[in-house]
């Protein structure tokens, strides 16, 4: 790697941090500007006018905002995620355990649909135009044009009701044994899986035939290469960038992906939590939830952003 | 993008079905533009009134799409249902994209620190999750009409605008606009009579696949029950209501699903099948 390729990527990282305090900032802001004063919300209608101020002294709700924003992003970084208005415990040990299972969740979901998606974008490229390609490209484009919460209805509408199969709920506490621990998680990581190829395939499809497209491989089939050595060996280690770059980028919809999912499947993941939260108004909570999103999403999207980079070569 | 590339590889194949297709999408299209007008002429219910006395009934006679959780006429509610889809789907991408349109082709003519900063800037805007800052801003300001339309409008300005100034970029290295710039026309002059009629098919393709974005990142949002509140109610919202019939797939639930799908599908395959000269990012 020579020091532009270098120069580029640290540049990159630079606009990724000021991009996280812009988020953070914008997070903070959003949350700040609910109608109602905290303090009175939080002690209810019979509290006295005293009894609000002190409250109001007591979490600093007179300062300044950019003050609050400051002593905010001080306790992160320090690991204090502040105190849930709801039920008065620290954000951190609610966070904890539902950080877990949304990890796990996300986890499987890459590890099922990242090999599903390369096997058939690669495959639906090499055989372009045939019956396969056509039908793997119009379901593709049939998954990303349904919100993600029609796919986890039709999922359950197959495998729930039709089927039987599986159940319609997940509840990780009641995991027993393997077979239990596959029941759950099935539909979540069905539903999930279907969200993210759809977008990986087609970027990866889109990836293969540019590349299949360049006058070398035209020059590899001329000198009398086989179809599969044309591919494997003159073709993808070429659109190896594109193609990690696309596994990047679809990962981030896991974002929007598992907010749905977690809901109506009733996950207990981090999602679900931040939804509840949304509902109950507990700022601390939305904060640190949003802020953990944003988190995965901007290191997703820079690692894409940093491997397109990388694999360019005109700029090594 | 992708599904342009994707669909001009296919073309040569099909040939003549492929612009059934998009006549095909156009009409679907079409038809629901027509309903969202004209929905509160051709109800056959009111929405709001208990006319069956069951619950999740079934499609039949004068109950054609069955009746909701409360036994109310469905078709009357999904019909209302797509005035709001459609409706605010449109005027929140319309917004998005002349502020985003209108902002990259000053950023890309005006060039300089404008440019950095606006690009910057909604560089930043973009790194946060969609559905992320709509349950944000629900969360801060409560949901409603306005609300929702700003809010959406907001997501989608930095993808139009970064669109837009990438062919605005290409655009202002003509010769014609340096010509136009010697001759002293304002950047009013330039962004509306030398570079928008250059770039102004490829934005409407834009715009489409926006409104695509936006009519799912809508529903989404209902579904979650954070969009359109009640009595109010747009596709998301009907099959968010309505969910308790999914374990026996009653129509309640499956019709606003199609009824989403039937719309978001047929703009994707019109724009897939627009002619090359109208769907070219680089035109």
């Amino acid at each position: 790697m020579t020091s532009g390729v270098l120069n580029l990527v640290l540049k990159r990282l630079a606009v990724a941090v000021v991009t996280l305090l812009i988020v953070l900032f914008a997070v903070f802001f959003a949350t700040s500007m609910l109608p109602g004063d905290t303090a009175s919300i939080l002690l209810g209608q019979a509290a006295t006018p005293e009894a609000v101020a002190g409250l109001r002294e007591a979490m600093h709700l007179n300062d300044p905002a950019i003050l609050r924003f400051l002593r905010w992003l001080v306790g992160l970084l320090h690991g204090d995620l502040g105190t849930s208005y709801a039920n008065d415990m620290p954000v951190a040990a609610l966070i904890g355990g539902r950080f877990i299972n949304t990890m796990k969740l996300a986890g499987i979901t890459t590890l099922i649909s990242v090999p599903l998606a390369l096997t058939l974008g690669i495959t639906a490229a090499t055989l372009r135009g045939s019956v396969y390609d056509r039908t793997v490209t119009v379901l593709s484009i049939g998954v990303i044009s349904v919100p993600e919460f029609m796919v986890a209805t039709l999922a359950v509408l197959v495998f729930a009701v039709y089927l039987k199969w599986l159940p319609a709920l997940s509840s990780v506490n009641e995991a027993h044994s393997l077979t239990d621990l596959v029941r759950i998680y099935a539909m979540p990581v069905i539903t999930l899986t279907f969200v993210i190829s759809a977008q990986m395939i087609r970027m990866t499809r889109a990836a293969v035939i540019e590349t299949l497209s360049t006058p070398y491989v035209e020059m590899a089939l001329l000198k009398g290469a086989s179809r599969s050595r044309m591919v494997l060996r003159h073709a993808l280690p070429n659109a190896l960038g594109p193609i990690v770059n696309a596994i990047a980028l679809s990962l981030s919809y896991l974002v929007g992906g598992v907010i749905i999912v977690e809901t109506i499947f009733n996950y207990p993941g981090i999602a679900k939590l931040m939804v509840d939260a949304v509902a109950t108004r507990d700022l601390p909570l939305i904060q640190s939830c949003a802020m953990i999103f944003c988190l995965g999403y901007l290191l997703l999207i820079t690692a894409a952003d940093v491997i397109a980079i990388m694999s360019n070569p005109r700029l090594r | 993008m992708t599904m342009a590339r994707a669909a001009s590889s296919r073309r040569s194949l099909l040939g003549h079905s492929y612009n059934l297709v998009g006549v095909v999408a156009s009409l679907v299209i079409l038809a629901w533009t027509l309903v969202a007008i004209f929905a509160p002429y051709i109800i056959p219910h009111p929405i709001g009134d208990i006319i069956d006395d069951d619950y999740f009934g079934p499609m039949r006679q004068g109950l054609w799409l069955g009746s909701d959780y409360l036994g109310r006429d469905m078709l009357s509610r999904v019909l209302m249902g797509a005035r709001y889809t459609v409706g605010i789907s449109l005027a929140a991408v319309s917004i998005a994209c002349f502020s985003g349109v209108v902002l990259g082709m000053i950023a890309a003519v005006t060039g300089g620190w404008l440019d950095t900063c606006l690009s910057r800037f909604l560089d930043a805007m973009n790194s946060i999750p969609s559905k992320l800052f709509g349950l944000v801003v629900v969360a801060a300001v409560g949901s409603s009409i306005p609300v929702l339309i700003l809010t959406l409008a907001v997501i989608y300005i930095p993808g139009a605008y970064r669109f837009a100034r990438a062919l605005a970029v290409n655009i202002n290295t003509m010769d014609f606009i340096t010509v136009a710039r010697v001759r002293g026309e304002s950047t009013v002059y330039l962004i509306g009579s030398e570079i928008l009629p250059n770039i102004i098919r490829p934005v409407l393709a834009d715009f489409g696949l926006r409104f695509v974005f936006i009519v799912l990142l809508l529903s989404g949002l209902s579904f979650l029950g954070l969009g359109l509140q009640p009595p109010l109610a747009d596709w998301g919202a009907l099959v968010r209501e309505n969910i308790g019939g999914l374990p026996f797939a009653a129509p309640a639930v499956i019709v606003p699903s199609l009824a989403i799908a039937s719309l978001t599908i047929s703009v994707n395959l019109l724009i897939d099948n627009l002619p090359q000269k109208i769907r070219d990012r680089d035109a």
